[in-house]
């Protein structure tokens, strides 16, 4: 007896070491997973962080800007006709040119004057505008560099040598004499947050992109929020469960994992054919994203309301509260956080997607700022898209800090989502 | 008591679509550009001076295709279609037709510049002295066999397609055949290849239906592919790209047949020629015919994949849509598309000035395409 006791105690002894081990295996499965993702972002960061964070640096470059009337074309500033048609470009190239007083080639002075960006001239234009005082006046300024400039001047330095693939060796040679005379310099690139989109690298920014967002979220959450959370109330609070509220909530799930594609090609028949919505616009976006939102957030509202105990409305019946009261007074106030966490996530999806605006003409190049929900305009994730796909160098930079942006504001909002949960979250 | 509530929600829809209709289409203060993505590049940067300069609203360029933007562009006359498309090939006679059809009567066609495509590999691999028969050899569905006949392409590597390149394996990225780029590619470089055998050269010229059905039989080609026309058979054959592995789609995106190519020194790509000027220290472009890629050499059109690029106006909207017009001689400007202008420092090839005058002179004219030599 004795005996056999015992090795059943030894079994269980032997047996107890061996589920140790494979206890700890389990765990160690898990954290290699957890590990594998992490590994994953960290690289994902490293990548977009190392190639962009230069993006948020731009190359300027100092000359002294004479405002002469000669060189502009411009006897009255208020003429708004010789304003347009004024040589401000000109006032840029006298000043290089007179910084380098010793180039006179044709071909050189071509090389001289694109030392600064094509931009300039506009900047000195508004600021002329604003100053008229200035005219005949000399200043010194900073303007910026042209694109192939930054990109030589940033790398410059760098692991795999310079890059001087559009850079000459003579205009390395002025860079170099600015640098010395301290005449150029990097400084925070606020044009790229200020402006819209260009084909210009060095005057490229995303402020349209972020606007065209904006007014195209602004849309989609003011449609898809109440009838989404109309129809979950309908259906969890006063719907017959019968077949067809089956069918439509097979449906509804349906929807959700619907490729985001379709609904642009649903939008495209039904509200620019149909309905004559003009292309390229901020209500035509929203719209289309409102469709794709939707089943995301019918559900999450769904989850919310079933969550709310039946003690509460049983309670509230009892009182006397009417159906409507019952809805109004106690379940939905209850269930909110649970449908605003939801409606977040659904407009954190809105804001990451491309490809239903494809086919509604929001994957365009759109210079002007967006002012309103029928301007032409496109979202973030599009102009990520359009950047990856130009040929110009300095956009690959670009295209990182884009999509640093993007995902600062995907971490913003679903960190509300999160916060909003743990904060207003009740349980019973 | 139903049908009343069905008529008045019948009504309303109706309402409702007739008030948008009139709200949205009433104005466009902004040019709408759709099309080719080739071109796009180039229509973006003339749109954004214009507008800069002007203060006229930028007009919209969106990126579709040239085919895709032909479609849009031939919807119809009114502000809710396109008014300008650009297109990497001319305008096809069913696109004429259709646009006539829909009440686009009158198109202004304008050409203009060129655009060189590249056949290039890394600056870190040997450099790659290719003909045109080469690259229809080593990328072609069906080349000539010993015999004459068609077969399936046999080649695996440069050296069996021509003995003076290296032993490497044939791999090229190219693009999609939903792109222009594809389409160039065919025509210009496959078919320039093709027509370097006798019996293809002859068959592409050929309108006799004997002649056409002897070379067929000839070629091994299966009689249902035959058609009048002798050139529909050959493009058929040249334009057939091998899909064994050795073309790889690698999608409308260049800088990422860029990227590959860097990281496999093995592989050649084949993209626009803006993207090797602006990556010229990763990647180097093969010559071709003994002729290497470059802006000089295009534009004289001793670079034989080269190809011109057009966008096309629909005249009804002039003077509707506010600042077509100021678009039109911002594009056709010399400080555009002149020889030093600012479209040629994108990367687009210029054409030469006696060209550049004559077209401009239609232009401002106004003078519409007949559907002659399409």
């Amino acid at each position: 007896m004795t005996e056999i006791k015992r090795s059943h105690a030894e079994t269980i002894q032997r047996s107890l070491s061996k589920r140790y081990r494979a206890e700890k295996r389990f765990r160690a499965y898990g954290m290699m997973a957890i590990a594998l993702g992490l590994l994953c972002v960290a690289l994902l960061f490293v990548d977009i962080i190392g190639k962009g964070h230069k993006a948020f640096l731009e190359t300027s470059i100092q000359v002294d800007v004479t405002y002469d009337a000669e060189v502009l074309g411009i006897t009255d500033l208020q003429n708004k006709q010789q304003v347009a048609l004024a040589d401000f470009q000109g006032l840029v190239k006298k000043a290089l040119q007179k910084k380098f007083p010793d180039v006179s080639k044709r071909k050189e002075k071509r090389e001289l004057f694109s030392l600064i960006s094509s931009g300039a001239g506009y900047e000195l234009r508004e600021r002329l505008l604003r100053h008229p005082e200035l005219m005949g006046q000399t200043e010194t300024l900073w303007l910026i560099a042209d694109d192939d400039v930054d990109t030589y001047y940033k790398s410059i330095g760098s692991k795999g040598g310079a890059f001087t693939g559009r850079t000459s060796e003579l205009r390395q040679g002025w860079i170099d004499q600015l640098e010395q005379e301290g005449a150029i310099k990097l400084g925070f690139n606020t044009t790229f947050f200020t402006s819209g989109d260009s084909r210009e690298p060095e005057q490229a920014g995303i402020w349209g992109a972020a606007m065209g967002s904006l007014f195209t979220l602004v849309v989609t959450l003011t449609l898809s929020f109440p009838i989404g959370v109309s129809a979950a109330v309908y259906l969890e609070e006063f719907a017959p469960k019968n077949r067809w509220t089956d069918l439509i909530e097979v449906n509804i799930n349906n929807l959700a994992a619907v490729p985001s594609i379709i609904f642009g090609l649903l939008g495209l028949a039904i509200f620019i054919n149909f309905f004559q919505v003009p292309r390229s616009v901020p209500l035509v976006g929203g719209l289309v994203l409102t469709l794709m939102t939707l089943p995301t957030i019918i559900i999450s509202s769904r989850a919310a309301i079933k969550a709310v105990p039946p003690s509460i409305r049983e309670a509230a019946i009892g009182v006397g509260a009417s159906p409507m009261q019952v809805v109004l007074h106690h379940v939905l106030p209850l269930a909110m956080p649970g449908m605003l966490t939801g409606a977040i996530i659904g407009m954190a999806q809105a804001l990451g997607e491309t490809a239903p605006l494809l086919m509604i003409g929001m994957v365009a190049f759109i210079v002007d700022i967006p002012g309103g929900f029928t301007d032409p305009a496109t979202v973030l994730p599009v102009q990520i898209f359009l950047w990856a796909d130009s040929p110009e160098r300095a956009f690959i930079e670009k295209t990182s800090a884009a999509i640093m942006v993007l995902l600062a504001f995907l971490i913003m909002m679903n960190t509300l989502a999160v916060v909003l949960r743990k904060k207003l979250e009740r349980r019973w | 008591m139903k049908n009343t509530q069905k008529l008045a929600i019948a009504g309303a829809v109706m309402a409702l679509s007739m008030a948008s209709t009139t709200v949205f289409a009433a104005a466009r203060d902004y040019v709408s550009i759709v099309g080719s993505s080739t071109v796009y590049p180039f229509a973006t940067v003339v749109a954004e001076r214009f507008g800069k300069s002007t203060g006229n609203p930028t007009p919209k360029v969106e990126s579709t295709g040239s085919g895709g933007g032909m479609k849009l562009f031939c919807a119809g006359v009114g502000t809710q279609h396109a008014d300008i498309t650009n297109a990497s090939r001319r305008i096809k006679k069913s696109e004429f037709e259709m646009c006539q059809e829909n009440g686009v009567k009158d198109i202004i066609e304008v050409q203009i510049g060129y655009d060189g495509i590249v056949v290039a590999n890394s600056v870190d691999a040997p450099h790659m002295n290719l003909t045109r028969k080469d690259l229809y050899l080593a990328l072609a569905a069906q080349v000539p066999g010993p015999d004459g006949k068609l077969i399936a392409n046999p080649y695996k590597t440069w050296k069996e397609v021509n003995p003076t390149l290296p032993a490497t394996k044939i791999e090229v990225l190219g693009p999609p055949p939903t792109s222009g780029t594809r389409d160039a590619f065919a025509e210009l470089a496959m078919e320039g290849g093709a027509k370097k055998y006798a019996d293809l050269a002859t068959l592409r010229g050929s309108k006799d239906e004997a002649e056409i059905k002897s070379l067929m039989a000839k070629l091994g080609i299966p009689e249902n592919a035959f058609n009048k026309k002798g050139k529909k058979v050959f493009k058929a054959v040249a334009h057939a790209i091998r899909e064994d592995g050795h073309y790889i789609e690698a999608g409308e995106n260049d800088n990422l047949i860029i990227q590959k190519l860097e990281a496999n020194h093995a592989a050649l790509g084949i993209f626009g020629f803006s993207f090797l000027d602006q990556n010229s220290d990763v990647v180097q472009g093969s010559t071709i015919e003994g002729v290497n890629p470059e802006f000089e050499t295009i534009a004289d059109k001793s670079y034989s994949i080269s190809r011109p690029l057009f966008f096309y106006v629909k005249k009804a909207h002039i003077g509707v849509v506010p600042g077509i017009d100021g678009y039109l001689a911002e594009f056709t400007s010399e400080k555009a598309w002149g020889e030093d202008g600012y479209l040629a420092e994108k990367g687009m090839i210029p054409m030469p000035a006696a060209l550049r005058t004559s077209i401009g002179a239609d232009v401002i004219n106004q003078k519409p395409m007949t559907a002659d030599g399409l």
